[in-house]
């Protein structure tokens, strides 16, 4: 069984080397990092421009193949992935943002995928009636908005409720309040209250998507003979639906978990703009607006080796619920 | 039938007291969104007395497994059900879920079906067992629940029970599961267990030892049981009394004895008529009971049989008869209660049960057996030239394992050197349980490609040799009806086009075709004008029917029939194997018979070959093989396969087989049936040696080959022939 895990771990672990390795060659192809420079007033030398170029190891004048090499040499001797056009250490960068973001993730995903795997059940058993065509409806209305515009109708339902209520209830401008000093306490809180809108955006995603599929699942489940053999056994009808149906309806989920962190991710990376929150979204959408090859290929590595922790852990998922594939 | 002490069979408890369970008037119905209800059950009333065996029998749609879910309460919300089911003093259909949950799995319980998908695939046996346990015991600890559960798996005969509790459902065979279900529904000591249609899934020999674990599960717990089936034959040996679900009705209820010795009920009579009885079979023609049932949402004014009834007079288009008994006049002045005792003993639901009963119509008046065939020809006739001859032939399937780099890891001997050869206008039945290989075999003579090894004759022609056209050619010749008549017609051409498709690959011009599918459809009973008609407005026995035509399209000289009346329901199988033995005379046909069902095959074929992985182990003409049968396996099966007549099924001595069928990739030295066979475990241990060390060969005994070492010292034969008993049958 471990062997098992091992094995596919190593299969999605060469797999995201392959994307990260893609990414920095189209990366690297695609944009420019020395037009900015030109546009500058004055211009600098070419000299100069060369030579920042070379300190970045962006020099389009270097074979792609090479600059790739000595990236990976780089990042295998040294753990650094280069500097951004900022002059900062791509690497530093990563660790102080990437909190922010995987907070944001791991909340919206871990709840968008209880409340979808809830709905999706409550749905099928309610098939048919009002409140599964509700959550029917429902989830088609958020997979036709952009993510942007739900981020946008929250702010704007925030502001109504806090105009409604005379007071600053919902803050939703940046991660925290600015200058905002007290205990501990009062710190997290404030964290949690700016996170809120954020993660209910990326909630309304993820249940989305996860509600369809557990529901169409759940479904084939529910008419199947075990759930009829436990209420014979004396289960009643909730508790057999729970213990034997949505425990067996949550195995192809886990598979589907994997699949969708991808749609979350990038869901997650509008948010972080809308929202003004200074993660990995921000830094990757700034890496590709300034031609930043080393940033850009240093956040792709981090999405990748981010699809790689979740497949894996699907992997794991899926053996703990299945025993057939446990041999 | 006016002596009430006579009808109480011998085994039959005494039905005093208040009876256990207590059906009366119970009606399902199950609204449609924009269309007509569909009336499920209707107004049914019958009563299990404390330990007593019900065997309730109808065929698909009559409502036999809806009447059984309503008493657990487990039909869907939006089933009306109305009527009352009184259990143990109760009525159920008064208490909610959660009191109900509390009488299921511990005062009653149920078995299903399909024993593949009734266990949860998530949760190993034991702890799907200890569950049932826990759920209505919250004293009992999780450890002892477990240890209860591998008790629970020994009793029903499961080996190696501890290993065996904490694996899950997929590593179980279907026999199997179906022990562990009945381990689970004795789990709390029930009054009461149902089990619906428990071994229709399971093969004969496996269906023999899962009904005597049934029998074993009663005893144990003392409970009463109803048997849900469609074949007579399952409650013959076991059901204390019957009952016969027509149309959502029951339409007679009494005595096992009773009801098999003098039904009262034209579809009772008709039922008992058209089953192939294994003693009788091949001796008469089967009584064939056309029709089908009426729809369940536009049922028929009056009794809803009258349509297929014989002996249907006005009166029953006009009123349904209600549930009555017949033949009895019961004395005005005998007190309520007893009264009331003597109605519940036979009833049945017709307005002539009283000639019936009375003996002014006899069963030959009700259903007249058809006259036998002109001509019996064929069964004399042996030919030089056989139509089908097979040598040795070999069908190995390499197991292997790895994507990319496959390695093979074992073989799988589906077929392992196979001879036999059919004269013309002869049929061979092929027998066997599922996984012997006989699908295999037919896929290989169907296929006319050169074999693996051994050699495939087609009318003296060798088909490994062939080019094209004379393949093609020779595919006229050998033709093939399909198990599943609703999966083997496509649902968009019409029947027409359907038969006529043979006729279209082998370049007969459209005008000869439409004549010739007039012809086809006529010749199998069915009206010509039909041919624009598509495969859904047709039951199954007529669908059957359309497939036997399109297979006789080319004027096939083989048929080849796999399994064809086994999906059908009971009555119409009579019908279609009359037709298959007309249409033998008629055209002088041969037939590959493959079945599984040995009372059909004793009918129809002229010589059998009985199957276990992948070899012949007996060969030889029917009437001796199962007057006779040599080798233990045939002996076991034509033991396990029961007989719809109660009086021999009670006093017939089973040879039961152990376990399950090996997997076919086994590598078994010396005689491959050794780890089921009765006979060695009989055997002293030199005789043993020679079952372990040397694979038995075919070798003659008289018409008869057998491949086994020990046919002489084989003591299995007499209690296992049917032999000796042929005075016993019933006209």
């Amino acid at each position: 069984m471990a062997f098992y895990i091992f094995r596919r771990f190593v299969n999605y672990f060469i797999l995201s080397a392959i994307a990260t390795c893609l990414a920095y060659v189209v990366a690297s192809l695609a944009l420019d990092p020395a037009s900015k420079y030109y546009g500058r007033n004055p211009q600098p030398s070419k000299q100069t421009i060369t030579n920042i170029l070379n300190g970045l190891g962006v020099n389009p004048d270097v074979p792609v193949l090479e600059r790739l090499w000595n990236w990976i040499v780089n990042l295998v001797v040294h753990g650094s992935l280069g500097n951004t056009v900022g002059g900062t250490s791509v690497v530093d960068q990563i660790v102080s943002r990437s909190g922010v973001s995987l907070r944001l993730l791991l909340i919206g995903s871990v709840i968008g995928a209880i409340v979808g795997v809830t709905l999706g059940v409550w749905g099928a058993v309610r098939q048919y009636k009002f409140s599964d065509q509700v959550v029917t409806y429902g989830s088609y209305l958020v997979f036709a908005t952009p993510t942007f515009v739900i981020g946008v109708l929250l702010m704007i339902g925030a502001t109504a409720l806090n105009g409604a209520a005379g007071m600053q209830l919902i803050n939703f401008t940046g991660e925290y309040s600015a200058g905002l000093s007290g205990s501990w306490w009062d710190l997290t809180a404030d964290r949690a209250v700016h996170l809120l809108l954020p993660t209910v955006a990326l909630v309304l995603i993820g249940a989305a998507g996860y509600s369809r599929y557990q529901r169409s699942v759940m479904l084939d489940v529910l008419s199947a003979d075990y759930i009829r053999t436990a209420r014979a056994k004396g289960r009643s009808r909730n508790a057999a639906l729970v213990r034997h149906g949505v425990r067996v309806a949550l195995i192809p989920m886990s598979t589907f978990f994997a699949y969708s962190f991808g749609t979350l991710v990038s869901g997650s990376i509008m948010l972080e703009i809308v929202f003004s929150f200074h993660g990995m979204g921000e830094f990757t959408l700034n890496a590709i607006t300034q031609s930043d090859i080393n940033a850009v290929a240093g956040s792709t590595l981090f999405l990748a080796v981010l699809v790689l922790f979740s497949s894996t852990l699907s992997e794991v998922l899926y053996a703990a619920l299945d025993p057939r594939v446990r041999n | 039938m006016t002596d009430l002490v006579s009808a109480q069979g011998p085994s039959t408890p005494a039905r005093t007291g208040a009876p256990l369970l207590e059906v009366t008037d119970l009606s399902v119905t199950f609204p449609q969104r924009g269309g007509p209800d569909v009336n499920a059950v209707r107004g049914i009333s019958y009563q299990v007395h404390k330990g007593e065996f019900l065997g309730i029998v109808g065929e698909s749609g009559s409502g036999k497994s809806v009447s059984s879910l309503a008493l657990m309460g487990l039909l869907p919300s939006s089933a009306r059900v109305t009527g009352s089911i009184r259990f143990g003093g109760r009525s159920l259909l008064d208490l909610n879920d959660r009191q109900l949950s509390g009488i299921r799995g511990r005062e009653i319980s149920m078995i299903f079906q399909d024993p593949l998908s009734a266990l949860t695939p998530v949760y190993t046996v034991g702890d799907q067992i200890a569950e049932a346990l826990l759920l209505h015991d919250s004293a009992l600890g999780k450890r002892a629940a477990q240890a209860r559960a591998v008790e629970l798996l020994k009793i029903v005969g499961i080996p190696a029970p501890e290993r065996r509790a904490k694996a899950f459902p997929h590593e179980f065979s279907g026999g199997m599961r179906q022990r562990a279900m009945i381990a689970m529904s004795i789990a709390n000591d029930p009054q009461l267990i149902i089990a619906d249609e428990p071994t229709t899934a399971l093969d004969v020999t496996i269906q023999a030892q899962i009904l005597e674990v049934l029998e074993k599960a009663k005893e144990l717990t003392g409970a009463a049981v109803v048997l849900i089936t469609h074949d007579l034959g399952v409650v013959a040996g076991h059901a204390d009394r019957i009952a016969v679900m027509y149309a959502g009705k029951l339409v007679e209820n009494g005595t096992t004895t009773e009801v098999f010795a003098a039904p009262h009920m034209p579809y009772t009579i008709g039922l008992l008529r058209s089953v192939p009885n294994m003693q009788t079979a091949g001796t008469e023609r089967l009584v064939p009971l056309e029709g089908r049932p009426p729809s369940l949402t536009a049922l028929p004014r009056g009794c809803p049989f009258a349509a297929r009834c014989p002996i249907a007079i006005d009166v029953c288009r006009e009123t349904e008869p209600g549930l009555l008994v017949h033949g009895l006049t019961l004395p005005d002045d005998l007190p309520d209660d007893l009264a009331a005792e003597h109605v519940a003993d036979h009833v049945s639901a017709c307005h002539r049960s009283d000639e019936i009963a009375s003996g002014l119509l006899t069963r030959a008046d009700v259903f007249p057996r058809p006259a036998p065939l002109a001509v019996q020809h064929s069964r004399a006739r042996a030919e030089a030239e056989p139509v089908l001859s097979v040598t040795g032939l070999v069908r190995h399937f390499p197991l292997t394992k790895g994507g990319v780099f496959s390695r093979q890891i074992g073989t799988v001997r589906a077929v392992d050197g196979v001879s036999f050869s059919i004269q013309a206008g002869q049929t061979l039945g092929l027998v066997g349980e599922s996984g012997c290989g006989k699908s295999t075999t037919i896929l290989e003579i169907l296929e006319m490609t050169r074999p693996q090894a051994g050699r495939i004759l087609i009318d003296g022609k060798d088909v490994s040799g062939l080019g094209r056209a004379e393949l093609l050619r020779l595919r006229k010749d050998v033709q093939i009806v399909f198990q599943d008549p609703m999966a083997a017609l496509d649902p968009r051409l019409p029947i027409g086009d359907i038969i006529g498709e043979p006729l279209t690959v082998h370049g007969v011009k459209p005008d000869a075709r439409q004549g010739r599918v007039a012809e086809l459809l006529d010749l199998v009973g069915l009206d010509p004008q039909m041919a624009d008609r598509y495969p859904h407005e047709f039951s199954g026995g007529q669908r059957q029917r359309i497939g036997i035509a399109r297979a006789l399209a080319t004027n096939p000289r083989l048929v080849v029939l796999d399994e064809p009346v086994s999906a059908l329901d009971v009555s119409i199988q009579a019908g279609v194997i009359n037709l298959l033995e007309d249409l033998k005379e008629k055209l002088n046909l041969s037939y590959l018979f493959v079945a599984h069902d040995l009372a059909i095959v004793r009918q129809i074929a002229d010589t059998v070959a009985v199957m276990y992985l992948g070899r012949i182990v007996e060969y030889g003409p029917v009437a001796e093989v199962f007057a006779r049968p040599r080798h233990p396996y045939t002996q076991a099966l034509i033991s396990a396969a029961p007989i719809p007549d109660p009086v021999i099924e009670r006093s017939r001595k089973r040879v039961l087989l152990e376990g399950d069928l090996p997997s076919p990739t086994e590598q078994i030295d010396g005689c491959n049936f050794r780890s089921r066979c009765p006979l060695y475990t009989l055997l002293a241990d030199a005789d043993k040696a020679l079952c372990e060390t040397v694979d038995p060969a075919l070798r003659s005994h008289g018409q008869v080959e057998t491949a086994c070492h020990h046919v002489e010292r084989n003591d299995l034969a007499i209690s296992a022939s049917l032999a000796g008993r042929e005075d016993e049958l019933a006209p």
